[in-house]
């Protein structure tokens, strides 16, 4: 017997060290907690200084478990994207702490930072933007096994960018094509074959398909779900399309300028909203329906949405909210259960007088 | 992953209509598969198959096409052709003076390609064989020039545009610095400065003034391709510096250096005319267009013909290096096609 097969931990490939420290489904494989991203406002030509931040985000907590979709919503220039970013470690984060699988990867550089990339993959939202124009198709979906040689063995890389692009529903042949030869739904496709290469465990979605038509958009979430099945998945899906986020998260988080402010399973935030700014979100969903949408009770905010250079204090949400009370500009809410909830409203808020609609 | 549609209690609740009602298009559950299969994939013609295509295949395509672009490269070739093997294109020794007999005569157009055709000069060379010759300072000096400036402004732009912050800022007013010396004068000043002055010297002079240009193209470049998407994507899949620069960024930024350094080109070849008409660049026995130019203007009024033709010879090839650089930005720009 060799000294390898005498090893307790026999685990040769990747593959087999992955299982060895696989997380039960349920249990949270990405902790983040209280993560802020400032970008910082400066004056002056030569000696810059700086006058103030742009809290894009601003205190994020949330976990991500095991083989589960996350959706997060929020209107534009919430800090979703940002929030994605610094998850990835493309922009660096100014506080807080990202702990995948219990270890720290916030602070990660170099090779550490590179291995922890393997397990943690995106799909971008332009499909258009998102691939290499001079770089064929085989190029780029064989660009991660170049990035990490021990993934796929040379000899073996040209299969596996076809196997890959059979698992994402293209033809293998198409190996040699460049991206602009497909259509958007079939190079959102190859977008994710690239984010699928390295076996991650986590894939994070940005918008993957606000750019694509509606008709493309429900193929390419059959697409995700479908590989999250196969691959066991975990994914922390990034959108403003309400339906979208419903159909696919087990989880939604619903952010605005900056903060989470709201956390539950889909029932619990679709059905029983207890924050006022995802009632009002909720109630902006396009109804189909002429009766039902008579019938419905529109909540519509007044103002704009606060520069996040200068949020309000308190509650972020006060200066919008038909519920302010003084309170709400003394006190900053926490994202808690309240005591007086029941039942499915009983999930985080971070509202002080949080509370289910009445008429629902 | 649960059925969600057992989930949604209650007929009358106005949330339950965020689900599309048209299920032909947008039934995502239970159809899982199916739907993936029913893209339509772009099927191409199966004669033009294999046939893969990129910005410059297109661009060649498109070039092919255009009257300008197939005029000035046969220009560019034949004058490539005659600055390699000027003996091709003239028997008669460029230096071969003939005082007593030749002296200013006149063009005989009837001696096609001979020492006569087209006069001679002052000191009684063929002007014929001499704009031959001259070529080849032209071209290797406009050709080296260029090449030099790429290399030099490309490696400085591109740090610039990629790394920025004070890399930037430094190499920014260097270029700035530079960009404020006037051309000419800046290499009037360099070339005084140098023992012995041929096209070698002058190619130095040129190509350390004339980078600042091309870096602040390439610069702009890489700024602009630096924030997209796909480099942003590979830096996420862990690519190294290397591997964005010249996998990524450098493919996507090229182009518009390379076509200000194809219309680039045609200016130095007139800069080193310059510098040699002014007696500051080439000087005789050296062969050139610019100090035959120099010489020429000397006896504009009894021979006007011995300034014409390498004035004419200077002219139509920085013309074929313009329209050539015009051809290809016109072809690089898809806008434009």
């Amino acid at each position: 017997m060799t000294i390898d097969g005498a090893t307790p931990l026999g685990a040769t490939t990747p593959e087999e060290v992955a299982f060895a420290q696989e997380v039960p489904r349920g249990e949270p494989i990405l902790e983040v907690r209280k993560l802020v991203k400032h970008f910082p406002l400066t004056k002056g030509i030569l000696f810059k200084k700086q006058v103030g931040a742009v809290k894009a985000v601003d205190g994020v907590s949330f976990d991500l478990m095991q083989g589960e979709t996350l959706g997060i919503v929020g209107e534009s220039g919430c800090g979703k994207s940002t929030l994605a970013k610094v998850l990835m470690n493309l922009e660096p984060a100014t506080s807080g702490s990202v702990k995948y699988k219990g270890e720290e990867i916030s602070k990660l550089t170099g090779s550490a930072l590179k291995a922890v990339r393997r397990n943690i993959q995106m799909v971008f939202q332009d499909p258009y933007t998102s691939l290499n124009p001079r770089m064929t198709v085989g190029d780029i979906i064989g660009e991660p096994f170049e990035i990490h040689p021990e993934v796929a063995p040379k000899g073996d890389r040209r299969k596996a960018v076809q196997d890959l692009l059979d698992v994402v529903g293209l033809n293998p042949e198409y190996i040699n094509r460049y991206p602009h030869q497909f259509s958007g739904g079939q190079r959102q496709r190859i977008g994710i074959a690239r984010g699928l290469a390295l076996k991650p465990e986590i894939i994070i979605c940005d918008e993957p398909v606000s750019a694509l038509d509606v008709s493309v958009q429900a193929q390419v979430i059959n697409l995700l779900e479908k590989l999250q099945g196969e691959f066991n998945l975990s994914y922390m899906f990034i959108a403003h399309d309400l339906s979208i986020v419903r159909h696919i998260s087990d989880r939604v988080g619903v952010m605005y300028l900056g903060r989470m402010v709201e956390i539950g399973s889909d029932l619990e935030i679709y059905d029983h909203a207890t924050h006022p700014y995802t009632q009002a979100l909720l109630s902006a969903v396009p109804v189909p329906d002429p009766t039902a949408r008579e019938s419905r009770d529109r909540i519509v905010l007044v103002g704009d949405v606060p520069s996040p250079a200068n949020p309000p204090s308190g509650c972020r949400f006060r200066t919008r909210c038909w519920k302010a009370q003084e309170k709400c500009e003394r006190e900053d809410p926490a994202l808690t259960v309240r005591d007086w909830l029941e039942g499915r409203a009983r999930h985080d808020s971070a509202c002080h007088f949080a509370a289910e609609r009445e008429n629902g | 992953m649960p059925d969600r549609n057992d989930a949604i209690p209650d007929d009358h609740d106005p949330l339950r209509n965020i689900q599309p009602t048209d299920s032909d298009h947008l039934d995502y559950v239970g159809q899982q598969g199916m739907a993936v299969e029913q893209e339509t994939l772009i099927e191409p013609d199966p004669v033009k198959r294999e046939q893969a295509r990129s910005l410059w295949g297109d661009a060649w395509r498109d070039l092919r096409r255009r009257p300008i672009f197939l005029i000035s490269a046969v220009l560019i070739l034949l004058l490539v052709l005659i600055a390699i093997f000027p003996g091709l294109f003239t028997s008669t020794d460029p230096r071969a003076a003939d005082l007593t007999n030749n002296y200013l005569r006149r063009p005989d157009w009837s001696d096609f390609f001979g020492a006569g055709w087209f006069g001679y000069d002052g000191q009684g060379r063929s002007i014929y064989a001499r704009v031959i010759y001259g070529a080849r300072a032209s071209i290797t000096v406009g050709i080296c020039v260029t090449l030099a400036v790429t290399l030099l402004g490309g490696l400085a732009g591109m740090t610039a545009g990629y790394f920025g912050g004070w890399i930037d800022a430094v190499i920014s007013r260097i270029t700035d610095i530079f960009f404020g010396i006037p051309l000419l004068l800046g290499a009037l000043v360099l070339l005084n400065a140098f023992a012995t002055r041929n096209v070698w010297s002058v190619v130095i002079a040129l190509a350390f003034l004339g980078w600042t240009q091309l870096a602040r193209v390439m610069r702009g470049s890489v700024i602009t391709v630096k924030q997209s998407d796909y480099v942003v994507a590979g830096r996420a899949l862990g690519a190294g510096t290397g591997r964005l620069m010249f996998r990524h960024i450098l493919p996507n930024a090229i182009a518009p250096v390379i076509v200000v350094a194809t219309i680039a080109l045609g200016g130095y070849i007139t800069a080193e005319a310059t510098l040699s008409f002014l007696g500051i660049g080439l000087q005789d026995p050296t062969i050139s267009w610019g100090v035959d130019i120099s010489s020429a203007q000397k006896v504009i009024r009894q021979a006007p013909f011995a300034l014409f033709f390498p004035a004419a010879a200077l002219s139509i090839t920085v013309l074929a290096f313009i329209m050539l650089g015009d051809a290809v930005r016109d072809a690089l720009d898809p806008k434009l096609r």
